[in-house]
């Protein structure tokens, strides 16, 4: 195994010191990425910590296969997360995992409090705290970066993190942008960092990775390239990327639109992948290591409302996802409209899917009177309504007004306060993704450990013609979720997961120098994803009293209405699966 | 033998996927980016694209002029051809470079220069770079 692999790095920034320590066996064992993050959390971050306290460590780690193979090419963080109280785990991608490894680094654990608003430089063998006072309360994000960048590192090689205001006034969905347009954008990394006035991260190296036999892992390369190139799955990611799903899932009315009131946006012909692509594509982006380059960036262009000769142009990058959010679920049919939404909210840095649906509910309370214009600052909130909502979101990441301090800590919070928490749309206190497909998404959502979609990608055995029972559903999202735990681990883009199957992860593993069965394999990621229920009910999490709003189950889904009985049934199996797979102490109430 | 150099068809379409670089590190026998004689960056933040640093393959090389042990030498029909056992490690070629193609393999101390072979170009998804033939053009 690369002896670089098993190097982690501690810094204390209270102290402003750092170590390194070498864990091979820990890295032997786990393999990298999640199955090692989970292990530092248990070992960093103390019973009962306050998230947004100095004692809540982040650890980012990478995998065996980072920087080696095409696809393995996220960063996984791992953190107490300050929205839901317990697992914060966020992936991403940019050229984060392949300067952490060229670094000379498996994984880097940051932990402690700065007594001013600091950057690190982290290069082989040192870690820079650098003051970044000046940098602090800049209006946005994407200003930081620029300055950085000028300043420190190798451009190409180097990643750089950072928060913006959002995290800096403790949004509990607030993100960690790198590479300008990736995220580690759930569970509230980015306001984690603001507790610890840790403004951005630098990572530079240049350390060669060493492969056990350089013939093998050249034809295995080549196997994994074609694949990737040709495959006809990652096509989709590629042409029109994840946008091109808004048609599928309008047409089986699986969009919530408007807090998920309606089925359908009337005049959002408009607002879909293709018409995207058609009117406002720029430029296609790869994160470092991939071939697929997924990442679209759509060019706005704004006119200054009294000089018709000046323009503001801004390069905006959107997603499915980022179309649901500020979009469907808005209200909103207008593409450029959705555009400038995503625009400002990348400014703020905000998770852009937390702080739709927390407006979405917003709207809705305001309508049922639960929430009234004196508490909001006087902002009107109507869906379809893109002016005020700008203003909300400025409101919403400055937090200078008591309510949006409230709103600031999510809607499954929120709504204990106002009321309204039949519809505020959470699962397991994180804000509902893009997908209301059916109960394979909703069980997904609910038993998921970082309450993910992508934790077991319910939504897709939704939109499979097979009808299964509660239980087969959950067995079915349970496998899923523990493999995922292995490509989590390697950490390989879900996009890649239909080209690196089981016997691909294995060989892979061999060239990197790590031996395991696919039958090891497979174990491991049980054991790794019952570790993180660990880390979850350690923290006073259960399965027993999760909230389901019931406006999933009065509006009916894609695959029709889904009911509670079903949607509890499927969880209890799936809580069994899962402690029986266990071997430590952790048990569920 | 017909003289190759790489050329850079369109930096306009090159996505960032760093690919190219991967692979003329896997051409030397490791994993990830320390030894890659071809270097994508942003042009100033990535949303305004990449540009493509390679050696261009110089009629008249100047890395080759300010070696004073001659280990970087002129190729016939342009370029150079280094050889690793004479090179003091003074780093003449690498600041005489003002493309920045040469770059500095720490690891082993040595200048990374370019060997024309055009493994980088069959790992472009987008066509970006090409190997190119020149010796009919000189
Ligand atoms: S390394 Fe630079 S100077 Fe030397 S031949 Fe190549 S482009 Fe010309
Ligand atoms: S032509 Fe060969 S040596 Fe030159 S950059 Fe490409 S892969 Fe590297
Ligand atoms: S492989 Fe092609 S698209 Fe990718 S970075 Fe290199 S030149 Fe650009």
């Amino acid at each position: 195994m690369d002896p670089n692999l098993s190097r982690l790095l501690i810094i204390d920034l209270s102290s402003k010191t750092f170590r390194i320590e070498e864990r091979t066996s820990l890295f032997e064992e786990r393999i990298g990425g999640a199955g090692v993050a989970i292990r530092l959390l248990h070992e960093f971050c103390p019973k009962g910590t306050d998230p947004l306290g100095p004692d809540n460590p982040i650890i980012l780690a990478v995998g065996s296969l980072s920087a080696l193979f095409p696809l393995a090419s996220k960063c996984v963080a791992m953190f107490k997360s300050p929205l839901t109280g317990n697992l914060g785990e966020s992936h991403a991608g940019g050229r984060t995992a392949t300067s952490i490894r060229m670094a000379g680094f498996g994984a880097i654990v940051i932990t402690g409090k700065s007594s001013q608003p600091v950057y690190l430089s982290i290069t082989h063998n040192d870690v820079q705290f650098l003051d970044a006072r000046s940098l602090w309360g800049m209006a946005r994000g994407d200003t930081i970066a620029r300055i950085i960048r000028t300043i420190d590192g190798n451009p190409g090689t180097r990643t750089i993190l950072r928060i913006g205001r959002a995290g800096e006034q403790l949004v509990r969905y607030a993100a960690v942008t790198s590479e300008t347009y990736r995220h580690f954008g759930r569970m509230g990394l980015g306001a984690v960092f603001g507790s610890k006035l840790l403004k951005a991260i630098v990572i530079s190296g240049d350390a060669a990775i060493p492969v056990n036999n350089i013939k093998g892992y050249r034809l295995l390369y080549d196997q994994i390239f074609d694949a990737v190139t040709k495959s006809p799955i990652m096509k989709k990611y590629h042409d029109v990327g994840t946008a091109v799903n808004v048609l599928p899932l309008k047409s089986l009315g699986s969009i919530p639109i408007k807090n998920l009131t309606t089925s359908q946006l009337e005049k959002s012909d408009q607002l879909t992948g293709e018409e995207f692509v058609s009117n406002y594509l720029a430029r296609r982006l790869a994160c470092s290591h991939c071939p697929v380059s997924c990442i679209h960036l759509a060019q706005l262009r704004t006119s200054y409302p009294h000089d018709p000769y000046f323009f503001k142009t801004t390069s905006v990058c959107y997603d499915y996802e980022l179309i649901y959010s500020l979009g469907f679920t808005l209200g909103i049919a207008n593409p450029k409209q959705v555009l400038s939404l995503i625009d400002e909210i990348e400014g703020t840095g905000m998770d852009a899917m937390s702080s739709g649906v927390v407006a979405a509910y917003v709207t809705e309370a305001m309508k049922n009177g639960l929430i009234t214009s004196d508490m909001t600052g006087g902002i009107e909130l109507e869906f379809g309504d893109t002016s005020s909502y700008m203003q909300f979101f400025k409101n919403l990441a400055d937090q200078q007004i008591p309510f949006y301090k409230n709103l600031g800590k999510g809607v499954d919070y929120t709504s204990q306060l106002y009321g309204g928490s039949e519809y505020a749309l959470a699962f397991g206190k994180n804000e509902m993704p893009g997908y209301h497909t059916g109960l394979a998404a909703i069980i997904g959502y609910l038993t998921g450990a970082r309450h993910s979609h992508l934790d077991s990608a319910g939504y897709s055995v939704d939109q499979k013609p097979k009808q299964s029972t509660p239980e087969e559903i959950a067995t079915q999202l349970y496998n899923e979720e523990a493999w995922r735990q292995i490509l989590a681990s390697l950490v390989i883009c879900f996009f890649a997961r239909g080209v690196y199957s089981e016997e691909m992860v294995q060989k892979c593993l061999e060239v990197s120098g790590i031996s395991k069965t696919i039958d090891d394999l497979v174990l491991l990621g049980k054991q790794i994803l019952y570790e993180k229920y660990q880390f979850k009910f350690r923290e006073g999490f259960s399965f027993r009293n999760m909230r389901i709003p019931s406006r999933i189950t009065t509006h009916p889904s894609g695959t029709g209405l889904i009911s509670e009985k079903d949607i509890r049934k499927g969880i209890e199996t799936y809580e069994n699966l899962l402690l029986s797979s266990g071997t430590g102490p952790a048990q569920s109430e | 033998m017909s003289t190759r150099r790489l050329a850079v068809i369109d930096a306009n379409r090159c996505v960032g996927c760093q690919c190219c670089m991967f692979a003329c590190n896997r051409r030397l026998g490791v994993g990830g980016l320390s030894r890659s004689a071809i270097h994508i960056s942003s042009v100033g933040g990535i949303s305004r694209g990449f540009s493509v640093k390679v050696c261009r393959a110089c009629e008249d090389p100047p890395c080759a002029d300010v070696c004073p042990t001659q280990a970087m030498k002129r190729r016939d029909g342009g370029g150079v051809k280094f050889h690793q056992d004479i090179c003091t490690k003074c780093g003449s070629c690498m600041n005489a470079c003002i493309l920045g193609a040469i770059t500095w393999d720490n690891e082993n101390n040595v200048p990374i220069v370019c060997i024309y072979c055009g493994i980088c170009a069959r790992y472009c998804p987008y066509q970006v770079i090409e190997l190119e033939d020149i010796s009919g053009e000189m």
